[in-house]
This record gives structure tokens, sequence and C-alpha cells, in this order.
């Protein structure tokens, strides 16, 4: 037995140790700047944090260039898809558009009469201030669901922003750099937000899953959440403006997790609005 | 004098693909999320580090290799410095395996990979979920580490066309 352990000894020690050719480093070493890199790091040692954001505004701008022959590809496969689903669309749309504009009248009145009503109450207006970024990158793991977009601190990006798509939100400014940020999208698992479920104005959490939906959380009333209600954020805890719409609930079956389809494609994201909410005095 | 020129240009990118095709990987995943699979992922940057580091150490070099980790790191926004150790482990257990390999065989390579990847994916699950509290999903993993060990086989024979039908027969001429 003896010789063979020795074997693996020796094996294992020029594993570690040897410098193949062309080989600077060995891999012990490496490993250990590794090791170096992760406990200085988590401690936001200042040298790691400057190798970081330096790292950081490189990755991202290759990230963006080295993305674009598959990004071609994912568009033509879009296309053509699309493509085919044209004529069955553009029928159902056009019916749809009549029922639409006769509730767009509906919605036009309604907004108008809650602006003059929240005069009478002395509520506040919120006002917001947009920057249009572009998606830089979708690529996160396959477990964490993030991208990054062209704007950073230069632009005034802050720490917690929401970021929308069209009249949708999709997530918001995590980690922000000097000329890009990174959005945690709501899908992804670690993505928490305050949220209404209307019609019965439910207060509850919404989660993501780290797939394409999400899940209702934390709600003692879920015999009032209905399949096809519609999720709004609450504005609870001042994060974001009350009522963006976000989702709407799928419910197959009562006992089933309380899933959310979210309205905003994450995947087709190309360019996104950084909202930041104020709130505007009345005149 | 041109055409030496050429051929010499030639054989340095092909010498380098290996190198270009791991920093692609790593800035631009190959996840195939446009397709809308949804129990589909696998870990492309696992495959090539193992079968270069265990065929031809020499093209891939181990600071290459502890840079693409500091790349995906910043690209996927887990801690840095995580993914460069969990490539250099890949690294060390490839350089392993050709130690003590005499005779050769992709399907003890696979094994191999299987249980490197199983140990170096746990690790990672274990130093996401319980020291930086990032929450991951356990199938996720499963189902990345599956598809990663099929498509072992795959891409080595790919790779070993790619090696003797264009590397070599390029180093001939």
């Amino acid at each position: 037995m003896e010789p063979s352990r020795d074997d693996f000894v020796i094996a294992l020690r020029s594993a570690f140790l040897k410098k193949g050719t062309q080989q600077r480093f060995s891999l012990l070493s490496l490993i250990f700047f590794s090791i170096i890199f992760l406990i200085l790091g988590s401690f936001n040692f200042k040298i790691i944090n400057y190798v970081k954001i330096g790292i950081t505004e490189i990755v991202y701008r290759s990230s963006f260039i080295v993305s674009v022959p598959e990004n071609l590809l994912k568009d033509s496969y879009i296309t053509i898809q699309n493509h085919n689903k044209l004529y069955k669309e553009n029928e159902k749309i056009k019916s749809e558009l009549e029922i639409l504009k006769a509730k767009d009248l509906l919605n036009e009145f309604t907004i108008l009469e809650n602006q003059r009503l929240k005069k009478i109450v002395d509520d506040y207006l919120v006002k917001s201030d947009t920057i249009i970024a572009k998606v830089l990158s979708d690529k996160g793991s396959p477990f964490l669901r993030s991208i990054i977009i062209n704007k950073g601190s230069k632009q005034k990006i802050n720490l917690g922003m929401a970021v929308m798509d069209g009249a949708y939100i999709v997530g918001k400014v995590v980690e922000v750099n000097y000329l890009s940020s990174r959005v945690l999208l709501l899908s992804d698992l670690n993505s928490k937000i305050p949220v209404i479920i209307e019609p019965n104005a439910v207060f509850s959490i919404l989660s993501g899953t780290g797939k394409d939906y999400g899940v209702i959380q934390y709600s003692k009333k879920y015999e009032d959440i209905k399949n096809e209600s519609v999720i709004y954020t609450s504005g609870a805890g001042s994060l974001f403006k009350a009522g963006i719409p976000i989702g709407r609930m799928n419910i197959n079956n009562l006992n089933d997790e309380k899933k959310v389809e979210f309205f905003s494609d994450f995947s087709q994201l190309k360019f996104v609005k950084v909202v930041s909410f104020k709130k505007s005095e009345n005149k | 004098m041109i055409e030496l020129k050429n051929k010499n240009f030639i054989k340095i990118i092909l010498l380098k693909v290996p190198l270009i095709l791991l920093f692609v990987s790593v800035l631009n995943d190959y996840d195939f999320n446009h397709l809308n699979l949804k129990y589909f992922s696998f870990n492309f940057s696992y495959i090539l580090i193992f079968y270069y580091s265990l065929k031809k150490s020499e093209s891939l070099g181990y600071i290459y290799i502890f840079i693409a980790g500091l790349f995906n790191d910043v690209v996927i926004g887990t801690p840095v410095g995580l993914s460069s150790l969990i490539y250099l482990i890949l690294c060390v257990a490839a350089s392993y395996l050709r130690n003590i390999t005499l005779r050769p065989s992709l399907l003890k390579d696979c094994i191999f990979f299987l249980l490197t990847i199983l140990i170096i994916n746990s690790l990672l699950f274990l130093s996401l979920k319980f020291i930086f509290n990032y929450e991951l999903n356990y199938f996720d993993q499963i189902i990345n580490i599956i598809f990663t060990f099929l498509f072992y086989f795959l891409f080595s024979n790919l790779f070993d066309f790619f090696e003797s039908y264009f590397v070599r027969s390029n180093n001939a001429r």
C-alpha cells in the first residue's frame, strides 16, 4: 500500500506545484491569490474594491461587444418566430384594439378624476425623473437574474432606483458603477417587493423564483387572490411609487403556489427606463 | 513572404482558439436562454478548462484561467475570486488525472470530470449559500451538472477533432 500512497502524494503535489510549459504561476499560488481576493473582498478591502471596479468597467463593455453575434442569432430566431405568429396576432389585436380604445377614454376620465380628488383630500402627487438606459448584458448565471445597463453614477443613477420596461416595472438598481449599473430583476430568487393584488386589494410580497415567473408570499388572505388578478406595486416602504403594473396571477389550482406572470418579458429587454420617484407639492 | 506571414498568423490564431473561447464563454454564457428551454443549462467553461488542462495544458495558461474566473464573477455577480478558485480546482483535478493516467480513455476522463464538477459545484453552492448568503436553486444546479457532464462527451470529441485536423495539420505544414 505504501508505494501507491506515495504515488498519490507525488501526483497531487505535482498537480499543485509543478508549473507546466508556458505557465508562469503554479496552481497553488493562484488558488492562494483567489482565496485572498475572496477574503479581502468580503471585508470590503479598498484595493480589492478598486480592482473590482476596474474589472467591472472593462468586462461590462466587452461583454456587450462579445454578445453581439449571439444577440444577432437570438434576434433572428425571434423575428422568424414572430413572423409565423403575425397573421393570427393581427386579427386578434384588431378586435382587442377596438375594446381598448373605448376603455382608454374611460381610463383618461378616471385619471383626471383621481388627480382632482387627490387635490381635494390633500394627498401628494408623485413626480418622477426618468433616465433611458441601454441593456448592455443580460447574461446572468442560470441561477441569478440580473441585467447590466449603460448608465451609472455619472448619469446620477442611485441604488434602489426603479427600472421599468414601458409602463411595467422590471427590477431595481442594486449596484452602481461610474458608467454602468446592475439591475436585479423581479424574477431573481433574491428579489422581494411589496405589492397589492387587485381587485380585492390584498397586500403581499412578490418574490422571484429564478425562473420567468414570480410567486406571492406572506399573505394571510390567499383565498381573496383570484386567477387573472393584476399585481401592482403597493408603494409600501417608499421603495416604488404605488400602482405600477407588474403582472397577472396565474393560478390553476387552489393549492398551487401563487404564480405571477410578468407583463414584461425579461429576456427581451433592450432599453429600460431608470426612474426615481419624488413627492411633489400640491399646488 | 506574405504567404508565410499569413500562415504564421493563422497558426497563432488557431493556437489561441481555446483562450478566445474561454473568454467569450465567460463574457457571454452559452445558456441558450432564447430557446426558452425550462430545464436546460450547462457550463461550457468547465468543459473547456477541464479538457484543455487535461489534454493540452500549455493552451490555456493558469493565469488566464484565473483572470477568466474574475471576469466570470463580475458578469454573473458572484463574489470576486470565487469562480477563479473553482476554475483552478478544476485545473488541479485535471492535472492530477493527467499525472496518474497511463492509458487515457474518454470514459475515465468523463467519470473523473463528473466527480470533479460534483465536488466544485457543491463547494460553490455551499459557499454562496452559507458564507455569502445568496439564494440558489438546488434543482437548477443538479440540471446544470448533468448537462455539463453529458456535453463533455460531445465537446471532447469536437476539441479532439479541432486539435487533430486544424492545429496539428497546420503545424505540420
